[in-house]
Order: structure tokens, then sequence, then C-alpha cells
């Protein structure tokens, strides 16, 4: 080895890391809908914030004047981190609020698990983007409804017609800033990707 | 090194790169740039990756690929000779792997420069970068019930 002259080196390599397998689900959902709680309420870490400095898909929408071909808005993405055992972590991205940074969510679905839709009954519509985006790219994804104190409590059936959900869709009634809530959150949209995933195989084969 | 018949130009500070000077070698008229045409309009955050917006190793490197220091990385000599945020990086890699997306909110930088640096640092051969589940392909049904456990046992 041309650097392995450093003492250091052997004692770090007898305790090798490992090298974990690293999945993603995305957190979705209008502004103030509590995406940056719900992660905050199971990620190990405080929410770190990454930033994507744009550059030709702004032009054009932004105000560029005088900065030709190039701009410099930056879109911020929330995501925490759960160590699901020393081999297994689980990244969860909150997706960037403004439609016109989807361009950003084809990169943060790809390879992602599945999605949840955080959705604030008093403001319903502001997920209808979200929910969209998801069916239109078969990625797996469940509804949770947030049920802000003092927020009226409507019927899952309700809520399902007002977002025009196919059956298979869940629905889930949450509270974004509970631990116990939000890891049910998530085991519904493993499981529901697990279930598609299967749907999907069983398709194929039948096709075949 | 200095002309002695010079004054010091008291408000300009010495250019980082090549003297502004040309020593008869260089085209009239031009001193190199720092960065080239491909690199277009310069922009801010990119100056530290020399105007460079994307690196050959890189293959749009995902944000939850994890970035692994290799062994050489151990050598003390690697914090005195990369740039701070080269060593910054090699130094957070070498306590455990950290995922693009880990490096890029640890380095305050936007992600699109944080992977022209880890860019470099693999064509050192002083990190690998391990790739997550191929997109499209949803992992094993095995791994996703360990999730699932893992999950429940939070």
């Amino acid at each position: 080895m041309a650097f392995g002259r450093s003492s250091r080196t052997g004692a770090m390599h007898a305790v090798s890391p490992v090298e974990p397998l690293t999945l993603k689900i995305l957190v979705a959902g209008g502004f103030g809908a509590g995406k940056t709680t719900l992660v905050s309420a199971v990620s190990e870490i405080r929410p770190l914030r990454t930033e994507e400095t744009l550059s030709e898909p702004g032009a054009g929408v932004d105000d560029t004047g005088g900065v030709e071909g190039k701009s410099t808005t930056t879109v911020a993405m929330d995501f925490g981190r759960i160590t699901l055992r020393e081999d297994l972590v689980l990244y969860l991205f909150g997706t960037p609020g403004q439609d016109r940074f989807w361009f950003l969510w084809d990169e943060l679905s790809q390879g992602s698990l599945g999605a949840v839709v955080l959705a604030d009954t008093r403001r319903l519509a502001d997920c209808f983007a979200a929910v969209d985006y998801f069916e239109r790219r078969g990625l797996p994804f469940l509804v949770a409804v947030n049920c802000f104190d003092g927020a009226e409590r409507h019927p899952v059936v309700t809520i399902r017609e007002a977002l025009d959900l196919d059956p298979e869709v869940p629905v889930l009634l949450c509270d974004a800033r509970d631990r116990e809530s939000v890891k049910d959150v998530l085991v519904g949209v493993v499981e529901h990707a697990m279930s598609l995933a299967r749907a999907r195989r069983a398709g194929l084969t039948a096709g075949a | 090194m200095s002309d002695p018949g010079h004054e010091n130009l008291p408000d300009s500070p010495p250019p980082a790169g090549p003297p502004a000077e040309t020593t008869g070698a260089e085209p009239a008229g031009g001193h190199p740039h720092w960065f080239d045409d491909e690199a277009g309009p310069v922009v801010r955050p990119y100056a530290m990756t020399r105007g460079r917006t994307r690196h050959a190793a890189q293959h749009r490197l995902d944000l939850i690929a994890l970035v692994v220091a290799e062994p050489a990385a151990d050598d003390p000599v690697w914090d005195l000779t990369l740039s701070p945020e080269h060593a910054h990086i090699l130094e957070l890699c070498r306590e455990r792997p950290q995922s693009v997306a880990e490096l890029a909110a640890e380095l305050d930088l936007a992600i699109g420069v944080v992977r022209v640096l880890i860019g470099d640092l693999v064509d050192d051969a002083l990190v690998h970068v391990n790739r997550p589940v191929p997109p499209a392909e949803l992992p094993d049904e095995s791994i996703l019930r360990e999730v699932i456990d893992g999950l429940r046992a939070l």
C-alpha cells in the first residue's frame, strides 16, 4: 500500500466500519403541513438542511436580470436519519414545498421506497399536486392526515373522496409531533410499497 | 521577487492565481484564468470547485449514496495538502461513512458543489462511493421486512 505508513491505519481498520445499505422515504405536503415536524419526531439527528443551487431550470421563472444563463436560487430540503440497524439506514427527505421546484422531486424520488403525503385538512388542496405527482410516477405513497389541535376531524372517507384517491392508497390519521404515530405512518408506507411490488410481480407473471 | 522600483499597490491584494503581468511566454492580452469558457458565467458557490459544475466520476451521485474513506485517507498528510473543504469531507468520512446529503449539510455547501468535491476525492482514491439500491428497483422484500421491523423496534 502506497500510503500504508501511518500506524493509525492498522488500528482504524481493526474496527472497520460497516458500509450500510441506505434507503429513503419522501415526505411531501403543502407549506406548513408539518413535514419538518414529522421528520424531527423520528430522526436521530436534528433535521439537517441541504441546499441545491439552481442553474438553468430557474431561469425564466426567477427574475435574473443581468445574470444571463444562470441564476443562483437555492432550494432547501430538510432531511433526517434513522439508523435501523448498523447496516441499514433510512433517510427521510422533506420535499421542497414550492411547485416550481418539482424537477428536484425527480431526483429525490429516484430509488426511494415510497412517500408520505402529509395533509392538513384546513388546506387539503395544498397536497393535490403531491398526490398527482406520485400517482403519475407510480411511486408508492400514502396520505397521512396531520391532526392539528383544533382542526376539525374529518372522517377518512371524506378525505379520500376530496383527494380523489385510488382505492388502494392508504389514508391514515396521524400526529406529526408524536414519534409512535410517525412510526406507524412510515411502517404504513413500507407495507404499502411491499404489497404494490407483490401485485406488480403477480401481474407480470400473469401477463407472461 | 517584486521590482524594487515599484511601489506596492495599496488597494489591490496580490492575485490568487498566476501573476497578472505577462512574462512573455503567455499569449498577449490574456492571462490564464482559473476557469475556462466551458464554465459559463461564474456562479459564486462554484468558485471552490474552480468553476466545475460536474465531475467525470460523480455519475450524478444520489443524495443517499454513502461516501466511505479509503485506508489511504488516514494519512495525516492530507489534512495539510487538501483544500479545507476536501479535508473536511475526508475528516467526516473517516469517522463513519457519510451520505452526500449529510456532507452537504455539514459543510453548508450546495449539493452540486459537494458532488464535485467528492469526485475529486474519488479521483485521488481517498474515498469510494457506495451507491444505494438502483433506482426503479425496489429492494428485496426481505429488506423491506427488516425496515418494518426496525421501525417498529425504534
